[in-house]
């Protein structure tokens, strides 16, 4: 139990740079930003900035919630984005060209991300290809697949269920909050409530000896790609809810780049071998606090592409040892 | 083998090739790409009445230029064990960057240098990073993206439209007999093998991405390596930002959108493994023809539809990828 105590804690900390940068632009909003804390309730709905950010972030916080469990295991997926376009776009077409009910059309989307995390992992751990080039296939492909399914166009729905994913509120709080929560809290649940955990870091810390140590290496690696497949296309699901479309080529665009970076902000070694939810979470929230704040000092969006980029070097140059290693010399 | 002093080291290198040739197993996957090149072009010329003619293969290279451009400096980056996720933002900022010079009265030659200059210094900044605080190089070119995509877009949001009489003549030409685009394909694909194969340089990469550690223990100097390495492929991808300007007559800050997938799989599908260490020029030069013989091939078929492109080219992917897995675990054992 101790041990369990102890191991909280050490995740706890992994979050830590995460939650001092998340720290930072609260500080920053409370100083600059008039208003950002105001929260509202209007028609009994939560409304307000940093509503706006958790609301918005969902997506990505999402897609780091399995980005970090791939990347502690010693392996990326560069296929997430193309994932949500295939969920979005199976969901779609299931509602609006072959008249299933919605909660089918969920149950489909969801089939579908466990089926390419299976693809995935099979590449990963089956044939023992490196994950960079086993996920760039379905990178590539996965996009033509969802046209395929969307037979190149737009694919618009309007069904209560599907439209309440990303738009509905329950007890004043929007959706994709509660979604994301549920997620984190599963996760949780899932890794530091069994040993899951410990045998994806296990893994990606150190393989022959995860294996020689009797963790079934292959399968927690596959097992890992499986739920980032899930939360893809649950972030998928949400992605289309809120256009109530599903848009093959734009869905999920270059978002596995943003999962990638608010996993490692969070605190996951990009090394494999540890990783922290929560922090993948405050990673994901930082970076849409960070595009929301620009948004309201009005910022264009291209030069928060700009800004964006200073933080990636800020992130790598914060979690690189070398530097930390000059830091620790002076 | 006997390495034998001498000063025939082109017939040296020449004998190196033949006695290698196709049977050597880290030439297996380019045997492969140049397998699948020639059969998809004999299928094609079956299949297909009148592909056996100038235009098409002229159109082949004219429509590859600036992706083959792109994947030369790629193939560096490859063989030295990295990644540049940054090109095809690069190709944006570069044209709209000549397209607003000459639009403020430049002449498009200096602006063509400058936009060379910046691709190049872009990418050895970005190398040097990568080296100096061991960053993956996956994240810093993904900066090196936003910033070069995020610039580009600052620059302007719209096309602009160069009007200028030397860029119009060389655009002219670019539906002549000899297009400028494929010129400086050709030209970069040459030195490109030729660096590769017989400098001391692309030794130095090939052996770079074998393993940093054991490069170093034989006396390469990693960081300039590593810095050249990733220079060369901004330096290739403002080549193509200038290609693409010659094409449209016409700089666009979204020009070059998803270039760097594309590049990446033209490599990968011409045998140069993502692990680093191995690989050629050759085959990747075969595996953009592959590109551009399916792109080609699809219309003639009646495949109009553009995912299917892009699925075929997965499918490519994931057999050479297994393919190259498979020989891995050959020689492994």
């Amino acid at each position: 139990m101790r041990d369990s105590a102890r191991a909280a804690v050490r995740a706890i900390g992994r979050a830590a740079p995460a939650a001092a940068a998340v720290g930072l632009l609260l500080a920053f909003n409370a100083a600059f930003t008039p208003g950002f804390f105001d929260l509202a309730v209007a028609d009994g709905r939560l409304a307000g900035s940093l509503v706006d950010v958790v609301n918005r972030g969902a997506v990505v916080a999402l897609l780091a919630l399995g980005m970090a469990l791939v990347i502690a295991t010693g392996g990326v997926d560069l296929s997430v984005g193309a994932v949500m376009a295939i969920a979005g776009a199976t969901a779609a077409t299931l509602v609006a060209q072959h008249g299933a009910s919605p909660w089918a059309a969920i149950a489909g989307a969801l089939a579908v991300g466990a089926a390419a995390g299976a693809f995935n992992g099979a590449l990963v751990a089956g044939a023992g290809v490196q994950p960079i080039v086993a996920t760039l296939v379905l990178m590539v492909a996965g996009r033509g697949a969802a046209q395929l399914l969307t037979g190149g166009q737009i694919v618009t729905f309007n069904d209560p269920v599907l439209n309440f994913i990303d738009g509905g509120f329950v007890a004043g709080v929007p959706m994709p909050v509660l979604i994301a929560a549920g997620a984190l809290a599963l996760g949780l649940a899932l890794t530091r409530g069994t040993a899951l955990g410990l045998f994806v870091e296990a893994t990606g810390d150190n393989e022959r000896a995860a294996r020689l140590a009797g963790v079934r290496v292959r399968a927690v690696k596959a097992a890992a790609y499986v739920l980032c497949g899930v939360a893809a296309s649950v972030a998928g699901l949400l992605a289309a809810s809120d256009i109530r479309a599903a848009d093959a080529n734009n869905a999920g665009l270059y978002l596995e780049l943003d999962a990638i970076l608010a996993a490692v902000l969070g605190g996951t070694a990009l090394r494999g071998g540890r990783f922290s939810l929560v922090g993948a979470v405050l990673g994901a929230l930082f970076i849409q606090g960070l595009t929301t704040t620009l948004y309201l000092h009005d910022v264009s969006p291209n030069a928060t592409l700009a800004v964006k980029a200073g933080a990636v070097l800020a992130v790598c140059l914060a979690v690189s040892e070398r530097v930390r290693a000059w830091v620790g010399r002076k | 083998m006997v390495q034998r002093p001498g000063r025939f080291r082109f017939l040296r290198a020449l004998r190196d090739l033949r006695v290698h040739g196709l049977l050597s197993p880290q030439d297996v996957p380019l045997a492969a790409t140049v397998g699948v090149l020639l059969a998809l072009f004999a299928a094609c010329a079956i299949a297909f009445p009148g592909f056996l003619s100038p235009g098409v293969a002229r159109n082949l290279l004219v429509g590859n230029a600036a992706l083959g451009l792109v994947c030369i400096g790629m193939t560096f980056v490859i063989i030295s064990g990295g990644i540049d996720l940054s090109v095809g933002a690069a190709i944006g900022f570069s044209s709209i960057l000549i397209a607003s010079l000459v639009q403020q009265g430049w002449h498009p030659m200096p602006a063509f240098g400058l936009a060379l200059t910046v691709g190049a210094a872009g990418g050895a900044t970005m190398g040097t990073l990568i080296h100096r605080f061991a960053l993956p190089p996956f994240l810093v070119t993904l900066a090196g993206m936003f910033l070069y995509r995020g610039g580009a877009l600052m620059v302007s949001e719209r096309s602009i439209t160069i009007r200028h009489p030397l860029h119009r003549t060389l655009a002219e030409w670019g539906s002549g007999p000899v297009p400028p685009a494929v010129v400086m394909f050709v030209v970069a694909a040459g030195a490109g093998f030729v660096v590769a194969r017989w400098t001391r340089f692309g030794r130095d990469v090939y052996a770079l991405g074998g393993g940093e550690e054991s490069a170093r223990l034989m006396g390469v100097r990693v960081a300039g390596v590593k810095v050249r390495v990733y220079a060369i492929s901004g330096l290739c991808a403002a080549l193509a930002g200038v290609a693409m300007t010659l094409a449209t007559g016409a700089g666009n800050a979204t020009a070059g959108h998803l270039a760097e997938l594309d590049a990446i799989a033209a490599v990968v599908i011409g045998g140069t493994p993502l692990s680093g260490g191995a690989g050629s020029m050759v085959g990747t030069v075969a595996g953009v023809l592959i590109f551009g013989l399916i792109q080609e091939a699809m219309p003639r078929a009646g495949v109009t539809n553009s995912w299917w492109f892009r699925i075929a080219v997965g499918g490519l992917l994931l057999g050479f990828v297994l393919l190259q897995r498979g020989l891995e675990g050959r020689r492994g054992q």
